[in-house]
């Protein structure tokens, strides 16, 4: 068996479709994110509470309403959606002509306060959430044992990462938002409403952190602790692919999490800094980010 | 005239004095210091906060004519504010003794302080035996556990039970190291292997990666030298990764009730567990879970428990020596006899050990329980004599080898 550096290649094939699969959660926090800051220039530090949310809320769906994943799966986002449309038009609407600071002292507050009431419902030990019956079990690819339920996170992670890239990118009404975007005055005076566009961006940014919430849930404890110890991660994502930057978010967000994966085979105590030593590294060579424009 | 005023006003000054050095403020104050928002915070946080008022209020509210006030703070899981919080505590404000202090890394720093201050330190939430090892103090406790006693209860058993060789899951603090160095060495004396070990950090969410690693090993278990939400993640990921399905079992050598509430039977059930308190033992046991869970809405874990039973003891102390003085206390600690619902045929060794009874048990199937907290079923009980190591191999000073 080839090896390098003592790791079989076996062992390293299986930490690099986990580093993928980590990568899928990182790529889908961050695209929310950089679809917001992009669209809206907030630093929506709310994202990781929205996104334990996602995974509440399906939690509390199956408990006391008996929907199950697959109606979740279209529920969720709809109800973190709407969360974070009310969210926006009641507060954050009224800090766009301010500083983007006011917007992250504002969504920092907010993810403290749901914390800390799903902290005082819950606990902190989670709750547990299973996986669906038709995504249970594994395939053995000879190298290591994939779970079912994985190899799903990385196809819909993929999905919604390209999805949204295609609709940002490459439709018209992505191109009326990277409009407003850029001269909001403007394109209202074309007859667009771009409080309504904004309104909206928000609320699909927001409503990517539920679902990636949801996906979440069975493979870790529902916890109000979850989103706190990913955003800060998930942040640095962002910085190292480039503020704003949708392609950028998606593909350092896998990137990164495969070499989370192989730091974890090569020298795991490392692994919960190895993200920060790479965003230092590239702030230094490339300050707007690997895929970021300077301005 | 002035003669007798002078001699009026040293006699005051006396007594004030000796009033001080009995008691370090008019009220005894006792500070439980733990997790309160973080990863410990459901088995220990606000639940031993309740074990430590229903002490108090069991004591009369009172010890040697003094009322006795509770104080609680966040340690965070930080050792630099558990520490600046300790010395706030007794400096400050007068605090006589400080208790639980989960998370191994935050005792060890207050363990130093309460030493140095000679200041009673009991530990109920964290586990490291190197509070009673080579960092033991005269005025320091640990009540409820030790990675030791962990080690030849589980660690014993899963040899016994065909368990021959092991791979460690350790979290990197000092907790974690302890907990892999004293199993690793029952292990081995009990005849076993061991094949490897990963160090993760605290608080790690994702543990595929390391239960691959721990798989391919082809070790017969998998020891999970952690706690708290670590353990639940980690076990949770192992039986979506299909390992429990197979030859290889499952470790946990730290696993509180409340983990397995967080699991739930299906995930958790067979799981081998070795815990110094069950609520449902016996009818002692049962009658005084009944009145915590009707204030705190849970079952006690064993942390919690061991609140109020050390809490209860030292106060026993402090009545029968009339001070808080720390040395004399932990003195009198030591010579009272201690045998409650919690401590059963226990001992205050001279390197703070408290050693008693520990059990052996297996987390029950979904079928078996009759409801929420019905989670355990009891294998054995582990004597203390047998659990716990012999304060002469410790490595503590106080005892000489």
């Amino acid at each position: 068996m080839m090896s390098l550096l003592g790791i079989s290649s076996q062992a390293l094939f299986g930490q690099l479709l986990l580093g993928l699969i980590n990568g899928s959660f990182y790529a889908l926090l961050s695209l929310g994110l950089a679809v917001i800051f992009g669209m809206l220039n907030v630093i929506n530090f709310a994202h990781g509470a929205q996104y334990m949310m996602g995974a509440f809320v399906a939690y509390l769906l199956l408990q006391f309403a008996g929907i199950g994943y697959w109606p979740a799966l279209v529920l969720v986002p709809v109800i973190i959606g709407g969360f974070g449309i009310v969210l926006e038009r009641t507060m954050l609407c009224r800090l766009y002509r301010l500083d983007p600071l006011y917007g992250l002292l504002l969504t920092f507050g907010i993810a403290m306060i749901i914390e800390g009431l799903f902290r005082y419902g819950y606990g902190v030990s989670g709750r547990p959430y299973p996986i669906p019956a038709a995504l249970q079990g594994g395939y053995n690819l000879g190298f290591m044992f994939l779970p079912v339920y994985r190899a799903w996170v990385v196809v819909a992670s993929l999905l919604l990462c390209l999805s949204t890239w295609f609709a940002i990118e490459r439709t018209r009404l992505g191109a009326m938002l990277r409009a407003a975007t850029e001269n909001p005055v403007l394109v209202q005076a074309f007859g667009i409403n771009v409080p309504l566009l904004v309104t909206a961006t928000y609320g699909f940014g927001v409503a990517l952190a539920g679902v990636a919430g949801l996906l979440a849930a069975p493979i870790l404890q529902v916890n109000p602790l979850m989103g706190s110890n990913l955003i800060i991660i998930v942040f640095a994502v962002v910085v190292i692919g480039g503020m704003g930057s949708i392609l950028g978010s998606i593909l350092t967000g896998f990137g990164l999490g495969i070499l989370e994966g192989l730091t974890k085979v090569f020298y795991p105590p490392a692994s919960n800094v190895v993200i920060f030593v790479v965003m230092v590294g590239v702030l230094l060579v490339k300050p707007a980010g690997l895929f970021g424009r300077e301005k | 005239m002035l003669r007798q005023m002078l001699c009026a006003i040293a006699l005051v000054g006396l007594g004030s004095t000796s009033a001080q050095a009995q008691f370090r403020s008019d009220t005894l104050k006792i500070g439980v210091l733990n997790d309160r928002s973080g990863i410990y915070a459901d088995l220990s946080g606000e639940g031993s906060v309740v074990a430590a008022q229903m002490a108090v209020e069991d004591a009369g509210g009172k010890v040697a004519g003094r009322p006795i006030q509770l104080l609680s703070a966040d340690h965070q899981n930080k050792a630099d504010v558990g520490a600046n919080i300790a010395r706030q505590w007794i400096d400050r404000d007068g605090v006589s003794m400080i208790i639980d202090v989960p998370n191994s890394g935050v005792a060890l720093a207050v363990q130093e302080i309460t030493r140095e201050k000679q200041i009673i330190f009991i530990a109920s939430g964290p586990g490291s035996s190197r509070l009673i090892g080579d960092a033991c103090s005269p005025t320091g406790f640990l009540w409820t556990y030790n990675t030791y006693a962990m080690g030849v209860g589980t660690g014993g058993a899963m040899v016994d039970r065909g368990g021959s060789s092991w791979f460690f899951i350790t979290a990197d603090y000092a907790f974690g190291q302890s907990m892999q160095q004293d199993t690793s060495q029952i292990v081995v004396q009990k005849g076993g292997k061991i094949l490897g070990s990963i160090k993760h950090p605290l608080n790690t969410a994702d543990f595929s990666s390391f239960l691959l690693q721990a798989q391919s090993s082809g070790a017969k278990v998998i020891a999970l030298a952690n706690a708290g939400a670590d353990t639940t993640n980690a076990i949770k990921q192992a039986a979506e990764f299909g390992i429990t399905h197979g030859d290889q079992q499952l470790a946990g050598l730290l696993v509180f009730d409340t983990d397995i509430d967080a699991l739930g039977l299906a995930t958790a059930q067979g799981l081998i567990l070795t815990t110094g308190f069950y609520w449902d033992f016996d009818d002692q046991t049962r009658t005084w879970s009944a009145r915590f869970e009707k204030r705190h809405g849970a079952e006690p874990t064993m942390v919690q428990a061991g609140v109020y039973s050390a809490i209860r003891h030292y106060l026993k102390a402090v009545e029968a020596t009339g001070t808080d003085d720390g040395p004399k206390v932990a003195a009198k600690m030591r010579e009272l006899p201690l045998d409650d619902f919690f401590a059963r045929h226990a001992r205050i060794e001279a390197n703070g050990a408290v050693s008693h009874d520990m059990y052996l048990a297996q987390v029950k199937a979904p079928g078996e329980s009759k409801g929420r907290w019905d989670y355990l079923k009891i294998l054995s009980t582990i004597p203390g004599t047998v659990a716990f190591q012999k304060p002469e191999n410790s490595g503590c000073k106080l005892v000489a080898p």
